[in-house]
């Protein structure tokens, strides 16, 4: 029996958006990274154009979040409170692609530093990698956009993604991106209609699409991962029919969201059928990161280094397979 | 694909002689159409009409039960995306054994893995396969280890040896349970009188789809229906573009020899890899995934991805109605009131967690709806609340008379206060994430 690829040709590409800029670009960053520009579902080279790989950052804090876990801290125990240092040891021990500096600390509920105390941590990241940065917030709408408009004003021209506006407070921040020069993280409720229309009015505000990104937000695997799941499917195909109003690279959060999860640290002690909290810790991280992978997501801030080895492994893998021209499917 | 009634009719006899039941051989027809009737109701049927209208009815993707006790049935699927429906046999996952890890490794792997069983949000997670890989020389090894897996477990037995005198043997052991024979190699018309005298499933095993289009056809044509297929590639990227190819052309296509469950064997590699692997292909169509070795850790893991990805989309998980206990509360610490919508739920008791506060977490019985909508359908009302108050005797089990309820329903606080007496209503913030510097700022002991 003659057996034909049955291959979808998609109208729709999601939009090419690059984070970063170097000293000829106006920043001061070694290299760039551009996410997007695939016409098919995640992984389907056998129908259509996969230019880049998706791209793994890690976190660092102005102050250690509440409840960090252990899993973690033996990674990071001596530079928790040195975000600079962290970052480079994301860098140059763990291979993050870039790094996400959040600034919770601002939070006036949880520390309440100054947006001037969180310039100065961004240019401390700032000098101790040459990665791009992603600048991440919170939801306290008053003092976020007073640091965001600081550290974008602070790092004009280094085309940052600053994480996140939302639809209840977008404009001051977008603006501020828009002034500056940084690209922007649309953030929503595990819901396409507001996801839509989020991009809508950002584009009323004339932000320009290649300087988009979207968050459809990340529960963790066992909370509410399958809503991302779906959610992020049907973005992601709802995009690639043509709709161009979700045709933009997606962000997850695996390490922010397992960082919060009990599952994921409790101690094997305690829950025997649990196993080994060492290595459930990571575990949790990669099933969250590689099941929203096939689901979409094409940049992913994460936290524990044995996950990220893997996630990234396997996505090289996979990209390096098609390079080769070699995998099975074309093989008929 | 279905049949219209017109194109059924064209099939039948045209004699209209009523032996079905039916005056005439269109009304027969169309009611075969609305399922109402089936072709074996009419006696003059000819052996075409059977075949075209059994074809007809086959399911896109076949439902195939490996074990005669515990083991899975797998396959079964109708839609590529689980948002279209849902996605409605979970993955059978299985642990590989090997000949060559000798007897007491085997039996130590068997019985991990039997005895493996866990609990989340009311649903057993257990495995449902072992896979016995013959990679040593000698044909006892693999009778010994066949032998020990039936002995120490129920769960069903997929069995790979190249030794066909072993294989036939070790086939003859597992007489009535049902096992599958995966095969290494091309299949072979020996195969298939294996698998019919012995009613065992077969794993075919590819590496490009064409090649298993051949062999499945061929499989098809002897009359077999209980296939698995396996058609991995290159690496974990070919492995995700082949099933994704299979089951679209068994779903969108109607092409047969692919319209089976897929089968994956997870190469040996550290937890990490072969964890990233597992999800990624869970996710994109494996019916079965047969692990490189036990680990419990990696299990539960796996096991949470599956509860997630199979839950149906349209029935959201509902968690049991009632009191949690959140951190360690004493009579004094306060209470909180939410539905039993499984997200809101987890969402909730881990913001409740993570302020760092201990309470006692009422989860009312809202069919599974969040806070928004259970209100607007009159599930998550002062009546309903107060009643279920009283039914869970709480004024027993606290010492606290303040309760909180979620700031979406603020205007419901009245109402609950003069149904529930004694009580101070306490509007909550909107928002879960606002849980711990809500607790700061409010008075709640
Ligand atoms: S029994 Fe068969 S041939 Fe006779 S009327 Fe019914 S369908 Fe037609």
């Amino acid at each position: 029996m003659t057996f034909e690829i049955p291959i979808e040709n998609n109208p729709g590409k999601i939009v090419e958006v690059t984070i970063g800029a170097t000293a000829d670009q106006g920043g001061t960053r070694s290299r760039v990274v551009t996410v997007g520009g695939n016409t098919a579902l995640p992984f389907h080279f056998f129908e259509g154009r996969h230019p880049h790989r998706p791209v793994v950052a890690m976190e660092v804090f102005d102050k250690t979040p509440a409840k960090y876990p252990d899993s973690l801290r033996e990674y990071y125990q001596d530079v928790l409170d040195k975000p600079g240092e962290m970052a480079r040891r994301c860098v140059a021990d763990f291979g993050a692609e870039m790094v996400s500096v959040r600034l919770e600390g601002t939070h006036p509920e949880k520390g309440n530093r100054s947006a001037e105390e969180a310039v100065e941590v961004v240019k401390d990241v700032l000098a101790a990698v040459e990665v791009p940065l992603i600048i991440t917030g919170h939801s306290h709408f008053e003092k976020n956009n007073e640091v965001m408009k600081k550290v974008c004003e602070a790092t004009a021209g280094e085309n940052c993604l600053i994480n996140y506006v939302e639809t209840n407070n977008y404009k001051t921040i977008a603006a501020a991106c828009l002034a500056y020069h940084h690209t922007l993280v649309a953030q929503t409720p595990i819901d396409v209609n507001l996801a839509k229309q989020l991009n809508i009015l950002l584009g009323d505000m004339n932000f320009p699409h290649d300087r988009l990104v979207m968050d459809p937000l990340t529960g963790a695997l066992g909370y509410g991962l399958e809503y991302s799941y779906s959610i992020m499917e049907r973005i992601r195909n709802d995009g690639l029919a043509g709709d161009r109003m979700l045709a933009f690279p997606m962000l997850i959060t695996p390490g922010a969201e397992c960082a919060k999860v009990k599952e994921a640290r409790a101690v094997e002690k305690d829950y025997p059928q649990w196993g080994d909290e060492k290595r459930r810790g990571a575990y949790w991280e990669i099933a969250t990161a590689m099941s929203l992978l096939i689901a979409g997501a094409d940049l992913l801030i994460m936290d524990h280094p044995r996950a990220v080895e893997a996630v990234r492994k396997q996505i090289a893998e996979i990209y390096h397979s098609n390079e080769e021209g070699g995998h099975g499917a074309l093989r008929t | 694909m279905a049949l219209s009634g017109l194109d059924i009719f064209k099939l039948l006899p045209k004699t209209n002689c009523g032996d079905c039941g039916v005056p005439t051989c269109m009304a027969f027809a169309m009611k075969i159409a609305q399922k109402k009737a089936e072709l074996s109701s009419c006696p003059h049927a000819s052996e075409e009409a059977k075949a075209a209208l059994g074809a007809a009815s086959e399911p896109p993707v076949r439902l195939v039960k490996i074990g005669a006790g515990n083991g899975p049935e797998v396959g079964g699927e109708t839609v590529l995306f689980r948002h279209e429906k849902t996605f409605f046999h979970p993955t059978g996952i299985g642990l590989e054994i090997r000949t060559s890890q000798g007897e007491d490794k085997i039996l130590d792997d068997v019985r991990e893995l039997e005895g493996y069983r866990a609990e989340r949000v009311g649903e057993v997670l257990k495995a449902d396969l072992f896979f016995i890989s013959h990679d040593s020389a000698e044909k006892a090894a693999f009778l010994r280890a066949v032998s020990l897996a039936k002995a120490n477990s129920t769960k069903g037995l997929v069995i790979d040896c190249p030794d066909e005198e072993a294989l036939k043997e070790g086939l003859e052991l597992l007489r009535n349970d049902r096992p599958a024979i995966y095969l290494r190699r091309p299949l072979t018309e020996r195969d298939i009188e294996m698998a019919k005298t012995s009613g065992a499933s077969l794993v075919i095993t590819a590496s490009s789809p064409q090649d298993l289009a051949d062999q499945t056809e061929k499989a098809r044509q002897s009359g077999l229906t209980n296939l698995i297929l396996n058609c991995q590639g290159n690496g974990l990227g070919g492995a995700i573009q082949n099933n994704a190819i299979l089951r679209r052309s068994a779903l969108k296509k109607s092409f047969k020899p692919f319209g089976f469950p897929l089968f994956i064997r997870i190469a040996d590699a550290d937890g990490f890899e072969s964890l990233a692997a597992s999800a990624a292909l869970l996710c994109k169509y494996a019916s079965i995934i047969i692990l490189p070795r036990f680990d419990k850790a990696l299990l539960y893991t796996l096991f949470t991805l599956r509860q997630n990805i199979y839950t149906d989309p349209q029935k959201p998980i509902q968690v049991d109605p009632r009191i949690y206990a959140i951190g360690d509360p004493t009579p004094d610490s306060p209470v909180f009131v939410t539905t039993n919508f499984s997200l809101t739920y987890f969402i909730v008791s881990g913001e409740i967690e993570n302020s760092g506060t201990s309470a006692h977490l009422v989860v009312c019985d809202t069919e599974g709806q969040s806070v928004l909508t259970a209100w607007a359908g009159g599930k998550f009302v002062p009546e309903k609340i107060a009643k279920f108050i009283k039914d869970i005797k709480l004024e027993e089990k606290v010492k606290t008379r303040k309760i909180v309820i979620p700031g979406f329903v603020a205007q419901i606080s009245g109402e609950l206060e003069e149904k529930l007496p004694g009580w101070e209503v306490i509007v909550g913030c909107q928002e879960a994430a606002d849980i711990p510097s809500f607790v700061k700022s409010v008075n709640l002991v």
